[in-house]
């Protein structure tokens, strides 16, 4: 094998960042806020619809955010959702509906190794690391919190 | 013994004929610049088939016999089958044998697969093993989506250094010296080669150094200069690892000119959205099994230098943080007689 020295591999990096291009951060911004806020605003008007039949404000959001999650889903499905991903990044992976096409996608991906080593097993390929993670900063939050103010209620 | 070897490359002095080639791409080449050059544009990708996996053994099955009737080489009259493929364990290929049904040898090169089969078909015709070598290297976008990078149907965003694997498959075959329009003349068989490059995003600059190291190869051996070439082509170097290469070369003393192609960035035009270009298996195999061979058959290009890049990554050595190992191998094909 033809492997380079530290210095040949360093001066080689140096001549790859030199020729790297820039992502074109403008234009993904733009598509970010666009997608992003379009999701976000039909998020707002179920809610606002869900408020309107009479919902207190604390049980509206949910299911404003299960019908957000089911049109992710249903996106997912129809080929969609990859595609927004693909143009918006953050702007379609941060609403809720994100999360959804990070579970539907692997569901449909791995329905054809079948539902318990396929499905079953690779559904959170892609959510788990952020709920395995979110979960321990939620837990590290508490604790700090009941240490500075005592438990709650108290 | 008619085949000698200089340094890295092998020299046919009998060199094995070309018969016939054949391309079969997905419905995404068949948009692309070279559209018209292919045997058949298939109109999506599933093909009607319960997994891509299965597409993909059909798509090459499909290849390899429409090269067989365009060589006009009965199934009997066959001997070998080389093929190659990116998937764990070379499946699409193995499964593409137990139909094709001759003596099989499965190959990993990576991308380069294309240019390691032809090398070694034209070894086992050259050296009196076999009479007639059919070979097939292949790649399917979903397949390979799904094995190296996410489903297929999650939304993310692609980095600027990211290529986009190829639905297409070549296959070609080998017969005795003399026949067909196009013959092997030599191999220059590649080294591995590693500069340290760790992000399986940016595979063309990985690949870079390799394609540089193999030419440069080639031509000490030959002692050809570049003008003996209509056409040099690195396999899927791509928009970030072409310029790369010209750098590597011309800082080697090596200054090649507009003759110097990749054919990842060959594949498709810029509305495609393939960010840096084309890669997998069947990239160069499908450039060469139609555009290549085309032009080569009607004249229109004498003597073709092909350099078929690929990287020796797996998913796991790239999450354990292991560099990219990468290597080239080099094929001069020219129209006979």
């Amino acid at each position: 094998m033809v492997e380079a020295t530290r210095e040949q591999a360093e001066d080689y990096r140096r001549l790859v960042t030199r020729f790297g291009r820039r992502p074109a951060i403008l234009r993904n911004a733009v598509w970010a806020f666009l997608v992003g806020g379009t999701i976000c605003a039909v998020g707002q008007f179920f809610l606002g619809l869900f408020l309107l039949r009479g919902m207190p404000l604390k049980e509206a959001t949910v299911p404003a955010a299960s019908t957000m999650i089911a049109i992710g889903a249903i996106l997912t499905g129809l080929g969609v959702y990859d595609k927004l991903g693909r143009r918006a990044g953050m702007g379609a992976a941060l609403p809720i509906t994100g999360f959804a096409n990070a579970i539907v996608a692997p569901a449909m991906e791995f329905r054809r190794e079948g539902l318990l080593l396929g499905v079953g097993a690779r559904l959170f390929q892609i959510a788990g690391p952020v709920i395995v993670y979110a979960l321990a900063a939620a837990l590290l939050v508490a604790v700090v919190r009941i240490l500075v103010a005592g438990p709650p209620g108290s | 013994m008619t085949v000698k070897k200089n340094g890295q490359t092998l020299v046919f002095s009998n060199p094995p004929a070309v018969l016939a080639t054949a391309a079969v791409v997905g419905p995404k080449e068949g948009e692309g610049p070279l559209s018209g050059w292919f045997d058949v544009v298939k109109p999506d990708r599933l093909l009607g088939m319960k997994s891509w996996e299965r597409a993909e053994c059909k798509m090459v099955e499909e290849a390899v016999t429409l090269a067989l009737g365009k060589a006009k080489v009965a199934h009997k009259d066959l001997d070998f089958y080389l093929g190659g493929d990116l998937l764990h364990q070379i499946i699409t290929s193995s499964f593409a044998a137990r139909s094709i049904d001759v003596p099989f040898f499965g190959l990993y090169g990576a991308c380069a697969t294309i240019a390691e089969a032809l090398c070694l078909a034209a070894v086992l015709v050259d050296g009196g093993f076999a009479t007639h070598v059919a070979l097939a290297s292949s790649s399917h976008h979903d397949t390979a989506e799904r094995q190296f990078r996410f489903p297929t149907e999650f939304g993310v965003q692609r980095p600027v250094t990211a290529q986009y694997t190829v639905t297409a498959v070549g296959a070609a075959v080998v017969g005795p010296p003399g026949k067909g329009k196009m013959q092997i003349t030599h191999a220059t068989v590649g080294r591995v080669v590693d500069y340290g490059q760790k992000d399986p995003m940016d595979l063309g600059a990985a690949m870079a150094p390799a394609a540089a190291d193999t030419i440069l190869a080639h031509f000490q051996d030959t002692g050809r200069a570049p003008e003996s070439y209509d056409l040099i082509l690195t396999g899927d170097l791509a928009s970030v690892g072409h310029p790369l290469c010209v750098e590597l070369l011309r800082r080697a003393g090596l200054v090649l000119d507009g003759r110097f192609v990749d054919c990842g960035m060959m594949l498709y035009d810029e509305t495609q959205e393939t960010v840096a270009g084309g890669s997998g298996c069947g990239c160069s195999a499908s450039v060469f099994a139609g555009y290549l061979a085309r032009n080569l058959e009607q004249g229109k290009f004498r003597r073709i230098l092909l350099v078929a890049t690929g990287a020796l990554h797996s998913t796991t050595s790239a999450q354990q943080g292991e560099s990219i190992p990468c290597i080239a191998h080099a094929i001069v094909v020219e129209r006979s007689g």
